[in-house]
């Protein structure tokens, strides 16, 4: 059973037939983050692949472990955010943009990101970074919080009642805002040092795992990759 | 599965409720395997429940190639003849069954219980990667291969493999990939082909001249 994204249909759920086998043709074209021709069939119960071609391979996604990890994190959470068979072009060019960006650099910190931030307004769930969820107030230059479960920021007053807040710092508001509104060629020349882009990633997870109400399996995997990169073989 | 049908005696509905969890079972197989049972004398019956405590009860993981065995150390792990500095890596014990079938291989196993995949929540800490590494520890191991399957999982999992097992110095190696028997050079996709083409062999002659092939 594959799960596909396509430009005019939306999320999709097909099946393939035999692809297990040595002898499948299709098995090659069929692997993860490939973009495909398929003709699909009308099944009964399900949707089938009757042919495909590849048109863009993948495979550098596939050949590096710190790459397959955040190419598969990309992949769950557009699972995970975006209803079935609901056409949406701008996903859909979100997640082919992304995974281009992946295979063609290296640095891979604000590509990821902006996707989250993309995502997050595709699906639904764009967080408020100018008003206070609370009291509706334009949030002030000098203290801001992020509240996850409130779906955005908050002032200090509302804070300590808006369970989860987190402060945010000024540069971080900055590039959130930046990541929502501007296209992503002007967020990659945006110089990111190692601490704001942990308090991006952390404010940007936390939230994700509040509106999937879940954890994002795979970005536990990204974190163990991080951690083992930093120990030496006999500590892993 | 629906408990609606009174016309179902429970147990019957019960058992086919069992069969129905099994993988490749669905809710016609399970009614059908259930009636089946039925109908067989209860001598044999008896030795399939029997047979099936029985699996659960003496079968066991080898505690150094974690296949699964009913003696600890396996047959293999015990057998002298082998090669001990070869430790070939899959990931089910039924991977062990096609390797052994070929008789083309001399070395140990080592099974780890799965793939990483990072999209079900499945990582390292849920292999039996810890076990692996225990036996560079007290085997002179020269050589490790891994033999994950080719798809997304098993490529993650090799590359975790690699990573791990680089620095110890020891001799990593993969299943060669490219086109299968019966393939089609037309239909291959691209990274199939390159592979193929990166990993080819030269051929030798043979024939009237006595030489081997």
């Amino acid at each position: 059973m594959l799960t596909l994204m396509t430009p005019s249909m939306g999320k999709l759920d097909a099946k393939a037939r035999g692809v297990r086998k040595t002898t499948s043709r299709m098995s090659g074209h069929l692997q993860p983050f490939n973009r495909c021709m398929l003709q699909l069939a009308q099944g009964r119960m399900a949707d089938v692949v009757a042919g495909c071609d590849t048109l863009e391979s993948f495979q550098p996604l596939r050949d590096d472990l710190d790459r397959l990890s955040e190419a598969v994190y990309v992949a769950e959470l557009t699972d995970r955010m975006l209803p079935e068979r609901a056409p949406n072009y701008q996903s859909y060019r979100l997640l082919l943009d992304t995974l281009r960006r992946l295979k063609e650099s290296d640095q891979h910190g604000t590509t990821l990101r902006f996707f989250e931030m993309r995502l997050l307004g595709e699906g639904g769930y764009r967080p408020e970074l100018d008003q206070c969820v609370g009291c509706g107030k334009e949030i002030e230059a000098d203290k801001h919080f992020f509240a996850p479960r409130g779906g955005g920021v908050v002032c200090p007053a509302c804070a300590p009642d808006s369970g989860g807040a987190r402060s945010l710092s000024l540069n971080a508001i900055k590039v959130l805002r930046q990541l929502q509104r501007e296209p992503y060629n002007k967020n990659a020349r945006l110089q990111i040092d190692a601490a704001l882009a942990q308090e991006l990633e952390r404010h940007l997870r936390s939230y994700i795992v509040c509106v999937l109400e879940r954890d994002v399996n795979s970005a536990a995997f990204i974190d163990q990759l991080r951690r083992e990169s930093q120990l030496t073989p006999a500590e892993v | 599965m629906n408990e609606s049908s009174s016309a179902i005696a429970a147990p019957l509905a019960r058992l086919v409720e069992e069969f129905y969890k099994l993988p490749g079972i669905g809710p016609k197989s399970a009614q059908r395997l259930a009636y089946y049972l039925l109908r067989m004398p209860p001598a044999e019956a008896q030795a399939l429940a029997a047979a099936i405590i029985e699996v659960k009860e003496r079968v066991v993981l080898c505690s150094i190639c974690q296949n699964v065995t009913e003696a600890d150390p396996c047959r293999v792990c015990s057998d002298v003849t082998r090669d001990r500095t070869v430790i070939c890596v899959v990931e089910e014990p039924l991977d062990i069954l096609a390797i052994e079938r070929t008789h083309a291989f001399r070395g140990l196993h080592h099974v780890l219980h799965g793939t990483i995949s990072p999209m079900d929540g499945i990582g390292p800490e849920d292999l039996k990667i810890r076990e692996l590494l225990e036996r560079f520890r007290g085997d002179d191991v020269r050589e490790v291969i891994l033999a994950t399957n080719p798809n997304l999982e098993g490529e993650a999992t090799a590359m975790y493999l690699t990573r791990l097992i680089t620095p110890l110095g020891i001799k990593l190696t993969r299943l060669a990939r490219g086109l299968p028997a019966g393939g089609d050079i037309e239909y291959a996709d691209d990274d199939t082909l390159t592979r193929a083409l990166e990993g080819r062999q030269e051929v030798q002659q043979d024939g009237a001249d006595g030489r081997e092939s």
